[in-house]
């Protein structure tokens, strides 16, 4: 049976949209996958020292998300009862979680909605406005 | 009444220029020892530089011509797998490495070969670019190809670890390896002191004084004004540890560079019927100099040094920028690289040149005395009057983020001839932000001069280490597009 990918920051609606995908998967008798994604471009300008100490500097970005987001978010999932894989990767949030989404043929994608500032809204979107415009799959917000 | 004459007390700029003229003009003499040839001085250095395109060019079978497009591809993402995401990606190793590149050189440098060379020396500074894409190609695969990933993943790489250790494993003798890359992290610390520290200095100092009033201007005798509060803002990023002035800068960098490319093709464009006259002027130039000493070898010879100063091809010092990139493939920094001096030499410099060219501002009888940025902001003001304001907000930018590359240069080549002293890496950083001051003080003559002199010998240890390592990089070029080929290295997107 296909995985529900419940997309997470550190938000409190983050914490709402772990519970709702684990307690859909326990009725469906699904797992449930929970990803970070580290916003990251490729395509931006870094001085000789940045690139340097990149590698480092990612590996430290993992392990924090892993210890702070990831995990916590993760033993919410097996309170439920229900299985559960985590995956942090860099990159744009909305394509990124689209793209995981794809890759692992995820049967639903499940995200809080973000408190982001209205102005900050009106000009870029909130990463579940793109999702849903993007997704090939279900997207569930939760508030 | 009896008149006292006392001696007029020389200012700082003057007592910089007294004591540092001589030591200038000594090292020039020596990197750039010329023979004459049908009555043009040839500078063995440059001869020497642009033999070594040549040959890769024609040792890789023209890869500038066959393989741009596995180049873009490569820039965009294409062969990126996924689990690599926020590890440096080709774009941002190259972003680098343009930064550390793109400066005065494309803006200043190409004021200065036309004011010597008139526009003939344009077409050879494009060739030199051209060719120069090959030389950049072997350095950066090699550089990629023999780094250090040290305990903490962080990576070190550059001329440095392929002199030392590919000429010790292709030779047999590590001392020859250990020598050349000794003999090359001397020369990049007297390289980042010269042509990526001083000659910015000195230009954006240039610039300033320009754009407030020139000989009237408040900092006209206090040039070392200037260069001081340029030291302040180095040694605060690379001293002081305060990065986020670099990010910044690192930021609006390419912003201004498309503002520059922007206001050239205003220029261009607002007289394009003259565009063919000026390509005219450019290819006669190059071949039939009517007023240039030495005539076409003399012209030629304008055209490759200035070339070779802006794009840094055979120099080496790109490979330690591009060295920090994430691939399995070495050559693919390699193909990465070679986009290098064609963003800078051939299509930025080209862009100065037709500004200087159909504005005719070379034309004007002091333009060998304006030389520099002073000729190229002039070029603009014919146009849109009020553009050297925003040339000079550009030049300050240039020049502070190539100072900031030059500065990482000199510190690894400082950290690997001293064991990765600290103490000795505060020693070169201290008197890189005196040499701001320095660079600043002095007037451009002998300023060019010890820049090219400093920068240009860092390629005879280089450029010796590329033929000896010629056959072993050039199979690692064949090897990974046999991998393209097959389909082993395959697109991902």
């Amino acid at each position: 049976m296909p995985e529900i990918l419940v997309g997470v920051d550190r938000s409190e609606q983050s914490r709402r949209a772990v519970e709702f995908a684990a307690e859909r998967a326990r009725q469906l008798d699904r797992s449930v996958l929970v990803v970070h994604v580290i916003p990251w471009s490729p395509f931006s300008f870094n001085t000789p020292e940045d690139n340097e100490h990149r590698s480092t500097r990612r590996a430290e970005e993992i392990a924090a998300a892993t210890e702070q987001i990831v995990d916590p978010m993760a033993a919410l999932v097996r309170e439920k009862g229900v299985e559960v894989a985590t995956l942090i990767q860099h990159g744009d949030p909305v394509d990124t979680l689209i793209d995981i989404a794809k890759r692992r043929a995820s049967g639903h994608i499940v995200l809080g909605r973000t408190g982001d500032s209205r102005v900050k809204r009106v000009l870029f979107g909130s990463t579940p406005t793109h999702v849903v415009q993007l997704a090939t799959v279900p997207v569930t917000v939760v508030p | 009444m009896i008149n006292v004459v006392a001696p007029i007390p020389l200012g700082v700029d003057e007592t910089v220029s007294k004591y540092f003229g001589p030591i200038s003009d000594f090292i020039v003499s020596i990197v750039f020892y010329s023979v004459t040839i049908f009555g043009a001085d040839v500078s063995l250095i440059v001869v020497w530089l642009i033999s070594a395109a040549v040959f890769f060019t024609i040792w890789f079978g023209f890869p500038q011509l066959r393989s741009i497009p596995h180049s873009l591809n490569l820039v965009r993402g294409r062969y990126s797998h996924p689990e690599d995401a926020g590890e440096v990606s080709h774009f941002q190793a190259l972003a680098t490495a343009v930064s550390g590149t793109v400066g005065l050189g494309n803006i200043a440098g190409v004021a200065v070969a036309i004011s010597l060379g008139g526009p003939g020396a344009t077409f050879w500074m494009i060739l030199a670019g051209f060719f120069g894409m090959a030389s950049k190609m072997a350095e950066c695969t090699l550089g990629v190809m023999y780094r250090r990933e040290h305990a903490d993943g962080s990576v070190s790489g550059g001329p440095m670890y392929y002199l030392r250790d590919g000429v010790a494993k292709v030779t047999g003798n590590p001392r020859l390896g250990k020598f050349l890359a000794a003999f090359f992290a001397v020369c990049c610390i007297g390289g980042s002191l010269g042509g990526g520290n001083m000659f910015q200095a000195n230009q954006a100092t240039a610039q300033i004084v320009g754009v407030t009033g020139g000989e009237d201007s408040p900092f006209a005798d206090m040039n070392w004004v200037i260069g001081l509060v340029f030291a302040v803002a180095v040694g605060a990023v690379i001293i002081g540890g305060i990065k986020s002035i670099a990010r910044v800068t690192e930021k609006i960098v390419p912003f201004m560079a498309g503002t520059y490319v922007a206001a050239c093709l205003i220029v261009i464009l607002g007289s394009i019927d003259q565009v063919p006259g000026a390509f005219g002027d450019i290819i006669v130039g190059a071949f039939n100099p009517e007023s240039m000493a030495g005539g076409f070898l003399g012209v030629l010879m304008v055209g490759f040094q200035r070339a070779a100063f802006s794009n840094e091809a055979g120099i080496g010092s790109a490979s330690i920028a591009h060295s920090a990139v994430k691939t399995k493939e070495p050559a693919t920094e390699g193909f990465v690289a070679m986009l290098e001096p064609f963003i800078d030499t051939i299509v930025v410099c080209t862009m100065t040149a037709l500004t200087i060219v159909i504005t005719g501002a070379y034309l004007d009888p002091e333009a060998s005395e304006l030389g520099g940025v002073a000729l190229t902001s002039r070029a603009f003001e014919s146009v849109i009057p009020w553009f050297p304001n925003v040339l000079a907000v550009a030049v300050v930018l240039f020049a502070f983020s190539t100072m900031i590359s030059w500065s990482y240069y000199g510190m690894k080549a400082t950290g690997y001839l001293f064991g990765d002293s600290t103490t000795a890496e505060v020693v070169f950083k201290g008197i890189f932000c005196l040499f701001i001051v320095v660079g600043a003080s002095l007037s451009l003559g002998p300023v060019i001069g010890f820049s090219d002199a400093m920068i240009f010998s860092m390629s005879i240890a280089n450029v010796t280490g590329l033929y000896i390592l010629a056959r072993t990089v050039r199979n690692e070029i064949r090897s990974h597009l046999g991998k393209v080929e097959s389909g082993e290295f395959a697109r991902v997107k």
